[in-house]
């Protein structure tokens, strides 16, 4: 049998305001839905019982890409990944991080909005219910233990996102509009690291669009996963350098997706590079700097081992790439 | 040959591609209910009571059934009747039925499920072959406490002993082979009906309508008359829906409770559970060789997690031991081995039954005797390659073999021996080859009577209907018998009528397993085809006062070859035939020949033929991630003779993606006794953005026995596959993977160990000190080894 989505109620918003306003009172239980790549199937296993979904698909004014006089780029929440990948006006690194996520199938529904508000993902949470129930269900799932870290009183799910790493090392920001009014913040800023409240954002407000702003940085995005044909990642890596006429370093962003409850920024290893020419033996320290605050938990597919290890390789695939690309 | 070697589509294939065939899930009946099951959550517990009362009084809900209202075991397997439809006293594993409903639809169901609340008290779980083989445990199956062993078998054949006692070279090497499952597109229906009458009709997602059958009989207590099973058509198998299922059961026994249809479609989840999947095989692997890499003896150790029922275990346990013989000479040949049974769902057949994980071990350490030795590892493969009509030295009876022409043609057409010397790191070659069996030579359960039997009706106006049991389960079996018949009868494959896998319609096949429908359905199919054939031929020829042997059917008439011009149309010569002889009803069958061996255990392995296969896998590693991307794999396939090349080619590259998987991607991972992953995103089946280009080779050694010569495909080309992606590795990065599957965290452990100076491999170090029984010792079969031993071939 394919799962059923348990009853529950479905109204389409067609506007920004009505939307909005339906989510406004969390008594309500009213969830957002924009493409529903990840949403329906935390239905169907019985992750979250809201009593009506807002579907924010026919609000016209979230779709889209525009350029901006300053040359920023400005993508509707609604805009879908496949449109993104195809698209010549976004940053590269955006475009070529939107072709990995999932599968073409997923992409041609799955938006940006939804992308960037991604649940977070443990697999003692995405399972079946029957599953769940023979294991006990954990702290994300109204339990009281997270059975990835019983000692510890927080949910350590993963962030999951694959083009917040992206658009973080891009200096991004996002729109946030509730029936309360409007706000930007920055993309590093809209994340927490928490399994459970992973968002900054409160449940009201809604994702309008994410402005990325010019660059002349080099990029790179490096995603590792186990089939390049859909999986999730066990880890990204996104990184934007700023170099200096003389090929030395100006600014470095370095931005770790899929390995802890929120994307990680490599502060440390951004510091360490600013000044320095972008030679091998540059790389290998940075990636190494990178890595070692990182910790890897036993809450995905592939030993923790070896993801910690991959930290280093990815960083240093993605900074080698950048600092070869040609711009 | 006109239509028989020709490539063309699958008669069904217009509707599936469609999307119009109806599966079992597709179909309603007037009044149906919807059928869930309620799961066991515990791994191993006494059941202390089940509350079915909330369930009952639920608004809907039609009926509930617990275990005692099906109290009496079954299995596939006469030796293992230890299961029962749901649990009885106690769960063995996650996911174990405990108890039914059927309910006006889904979502009343599943919420009456959820209704049924089970008391339990847990007993030791059982998770590992280690932890099996320990004696304070709970037994799984029997009171008290105990080694939870299912079966074991212990033989000899020659003297394993002096074989390596005269080796000049003499290998160790232990191997493990994680356990995967078949993961078929469709997911287990069945729908019952029961009429007022007493006649129970259950249409099923099975490979076996045949033992579903007889099952029913057994655990409902009826006489199997009364009793209709039809396999709708099946979307893929694999070996999946091959035992008789608790839902299969239920659902029949809720249509004669409640006296409407009832329907069960399994979640993907609960397919996991249902599993009957590869078994994990545990190996040790001891062998000889001369200085030119001529095997001397072979010791072979199995160990396999069976999980919590028998299954087709009896049956896997022995096949971990029956077919290394198949492809090498190997003179003298030990083989002790062990099923133990542990709480996780059960396992059973998937494509190969048995024979890919010591294949997988015996492929590798031959790579591994080569590199010692020497010599390259095409040469190695060759110079112990078995020859056409031979016996082995476990009296296996080897008649067309092509073995070593595939060995050649696929390092010739993928440039092996090139590449092996030159690719550059992180780019590697890898070859290996496997044989299988077309067909078990015994039935399941011990009787005299044919394993296939095919009856033909002809209309008046020369329609063909051909009624076969045989069951297609994607591997386009129901086309191979049309085009069988359309050879024999001088017409196309598109004009043959086919009703098939329904047992009150059709003569009994035993059923889609063991690779044996092209074998046994075919060759029945072209017995009943010619007694068609020769009472139309008879008409005719009294009718053209030609003599029947100048007669031959083609282009859909009877002609005399010497004078085409004065025969008659097909229609006409069944008229004729109809009104000389009587309705124009034919039948055949086909009966395996007498091939076991002299010892117990001699059942398993034998089959009228054996198909062969080389695959060359070429890799492209990244040493820093661990990640293999496989550029082309060649297959080279001892066909016999493709009925339909398209369709043969189809199954070689189904053969490979499967094998791939089970490399690269694909296990069943638990963490203690609990799936780690019972969905396709957690469990790493590829999809077809991950497949490779395959080349695939078909090599015709024209079978004295099979139908126009055919052989099997639907199993063999699996088999090389995944030893061949090993060594690829091992051409590659230089390391060993000793243990399935090959994933990047292994091959980056791997590395990191050379890198630090120990040994470039990943795998298990040994295996579990444990007393087999005494061997049975067994004499080689006469003339063996030094005379090649002719075989008298001819059909049976
Ligand atoms: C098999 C599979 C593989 C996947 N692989 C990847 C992957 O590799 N990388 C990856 O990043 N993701 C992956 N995903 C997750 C998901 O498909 C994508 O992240 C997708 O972009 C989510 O977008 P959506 O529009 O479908 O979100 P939805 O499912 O509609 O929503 C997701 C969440 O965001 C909220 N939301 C949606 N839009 C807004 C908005 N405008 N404002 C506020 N809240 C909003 C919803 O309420 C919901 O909580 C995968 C999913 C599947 C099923």
């Amino acid at each position: 049998m394919t799962i059923q989505v348990p009853p529950v109620g479905f109204v389409s918003a067609g506007t920004l305001e009505e939307a909005a306003r339906l989510v406004s009172d969390p008594d309500d239980r009213a969830v957002l839905i924009a493409g529903g790549t990840d949403l329906v199937p935390k239905l169907k296993r019985h992750q979250a019982a809201p009593i009506t979904l807002v579907s924010l698909a026919n609000i016209e004014a979230m779709h889209g890409i525009a350029i901006t006089d300053d040359g920023a780029c400005v993508i509707g929440a609604l805009t879908t990944l496949s449109e993104i990948a195809s698209s010549p006006d976004v940053p590269t690194m955006l475009a070529s991080a939107a072709a990995t996520v999932a599968s073409p199938q997923i992409r041609n529904s799955a938006t940006i909005g939804g992308n960037l508000c991604v649940d977070t993902r443990c697999n003692y949470i995405d399972m079946p219910l029957t599953w769940r129930q023979a294991r006990g269900h954990c702290l994300k799932d109204g339990g009281d233990t997270c059975w990835v870290a019983p000692a510890s009183d927080r949910c350590w799910a993963i962030s999951s996102t694959d083009l917040a790493p992206v658009v973080i090392a891009l200096n991004a920001s996002v729109r946030l509009v509730s029936s309360r009014g409007e706000r930007v913040v920055t993309a590093d800023s809209l994340y927490r690291s928490d399994g459970i409240n992973y968002l900054t954002k409160t449940s009201d407000e809604i994702l309008v669009d994410v402005t990325i702003p010019a660059t002349t940085a080099r990029t790179s995005f490096q995603k590792l996963r186990r089939r390049g044909s859909i999986d999730f990642a066990l880890l990204s890596v996104a990184c934007a350098v700023d170099v200096d006429s003389e090929g030395r370093c100006d600014t470095a962003r370095i931005v770790v997706g899929g390995i802890a409850s929120a994307p990680v920024s490599a502060t440390d290893a951004e510091e360490f590079l600013v000044g320095k020419q972008l030679t091998p033996e540059v790389i290998d320290e940075a990636s190494e700097i990178a890595s070692k605050p990182v910790r890897a938990q036993d809450n995905t597919d592939t030993g923790q081992r070896y993801r910690k290890w991959m930290i280093s390789v990815h960083v240093a695939k993605a900074l080698t790439e950048a600092a070869t690309e040609r711009v | 040959m006109h239509a028989v070697g020709t490539a063309g589509p699958r008669i069904d294939g217009m509707e599936q591609t469609m999307g119009r065939t109806k599966y079992t899930d597709d179909m309603t009946l007037p009044g149906m209910l919807i059928g869930r099951l309620a799961r066991s959550t515990q791994a191993h517990a006494r059941i202390i009571s089940i509350d079915t009362s909330a369930a009952e009084a639920l608004d809907g809900v039609k009926a509930v059934l617990v275990g005692t209202d099906l109290p009496i075991t079954y299995g596939i397997l006469p030796v293992s009747q230890d299961e029962t439809a749901l649990a009885v006293g106690k769960v063995r594993h996650v996911g174990e039925p405990i108890a039914a409903v059927a309910a006006i639809d889904a979502e009343t169901a599943e919420r009456a499920v959820d209704l049924i609340k089970a008391t339990y008290e847990p007993l030791d779980t059982v998770a590992s072959i280690d932890g099996a083989l320990l004696e304070d445990r709970d037994l799984i199956h029997g009171e008290g406490k105990g080694l939870n062993v299912h079966r074991t078998a212990a033989l000899e054949f020659g003297d394993v002993d002096e074989g390596l006692a005269s080796a000049d070279h003499i290998r160790e090497d232990v191997f493990y082979f994680a356990g995967n499952t078949h993961a078929a597109l469709e997911l287990h229906a069945a729908l019952a009906t029961a009429e007022p009458g007493g006649r129970v009709t259950l249409w099923s997602s099975t490979q076996v309508p045949h033992y579903v059958h007889r099952t029913l009989a057994k655990v409902l207590e009826m006489p199997a008359g009364q009793i209709r099973v039809v396999a709708a058509p099946v979307g893929g198998g694999f070996g999946g829906k091959t035992d008789p299922f608790s839902h299969e059961i239920v659902a029949a026994k809720l249509a004669m409770v409640t006296g409407r249809p009832v329907k069960f479609t399994l979640t993907r989840e609960e397919v996991f559970y249902a599993h009957r999947g590869r078994h994990p095989v545990l190996m040790w692997v001891k062998t000889g060789f001369d200085t030119e890499g001529r095997i001397t003896a072979c010791h072979f150790k199995t160990f396999l997690e069976g999980g919590a029922f028998g299954s087709y275990g009896a049956a896997s346990l022995y096949y971990t031991g029956a077919l290394q013989t198949s492809t090498y000479q190997i003179p003298n040949y030990r083989f002790e081995g062990v099923r133990v049974f542990t709480n996780k769902p059960p396992c059973g057949p998937k494509r190969g039954h048995g024979t890919p994980q010591p294949r997988f071990a015996l492929e590798c350490q031959l790579d591994k005797a080569a590199e010692d030795l020497g010599i390259d590892p095409v040469a190695i493969r060759l110079i112990n390659a078995v020859e056409p009509n031979s016996m082995t030295v476990n009296h296996l009876r080897i008649t067309s073999c092509a073995l070593s022409e595939c060995i050649e043609r696929v390092a010739e057409a993928s440039g092996f021996k090139e590449k092996f010397e030159n690719l550059p790191a992180g780019k590697g070659v890898g070859i290996a080859v496997g044989a299988y069996m077309c067909g078990a030579g015994l039935p399941i359960y011990f009787n005299e009577m044919p394993q296939s039997e095919v009856q033909i009706k002809v209309d008046r106006g020369g329609g063909v209907t051909v009624f076969s049991m045989a069951t297609d389960i994607g591997q386009g079996s129901t086309t191979m018998l049309a085009t069988v018949v359309a050879e024999v009868l001088g017409l196309e494959p598109s004009d043959i009528a086919m009703v098939t896998a329904d047992t009150d319609l059709t003569p009994v096949d035993l059923g889609s397993y063991s690779s044996r429908v092209t074998f046994m359905g075919g060759n029945a199919a072209l017995e009943a085809g010619t007694a068609v054939k020769d009472r139309v031929f008879a008409a005719v020829a009294d009718k053209l006062g030609a003599p029947i042997e100048s007669l031959v059917a083609q282009n859909g008439r009877i002609e005399d070859a010497e004078e085409p011009d004065t025969g008659v149309s097909w229609a006409e010569a069944v008229a004729l035939a109809i009104a000389s002889g009587g309705p124009l009803i034919e039948s055949g069958s086909y009966r395996a020949p007498k091939l076991a061996g002299p010892y117990k255990g001699a059942g398993v392995g034998i089959s009228p033929a054996y198909s062969y296969s080389a695959a060359v896998v070429e890799v492209d590693c990244d040493p820093d991630t661990g990640i293999v991307t496989v550029d082309k794999v060649w297959l080279a396939h001892d066909i016999g003779q493709s009925i339909n090349p398209l369709l043969v080619e189809g199954q070689i590259e189904g053969g490979v993606y499967m094998g791939l998987g089970e490399a690269l991607f694909e296990a069943d991972d638990f963490r203690g006794a609990l799936h780690r992953g019972p969905s396709l995103l957690d469990y790493k089946m590829p999809t077809s953005l991950d497949m490779p280009p395959v080349e695939a080779i078909l090599i015709d050694s024209d079978d004295p026995e099979g139908p126009f010569g055919a052989k099997e495909v639907g199993q063999g080309p699996l088999l090389p596959v995944i030893p061949a992606v090993a060594n690829a590795i091992w051409n590659a990065l230089g390391i060993r993977m000793d243990q399935t599957p090959f994933t990047p965290d292994k091959i980056v452990a791997a590395l990191r160990d050379v890198a630090r100076g120990k040994p470039g491999r990943f795998g298990p170090k040994e295996v579990p000190a444990f007393e087999f029984p005494p061997l049975i010792m067994v004499e080689p079969p006469e003339g063996f080894p030094t005379g090649r031993i002719h075989i008298e071939v001819g059909v049976s």
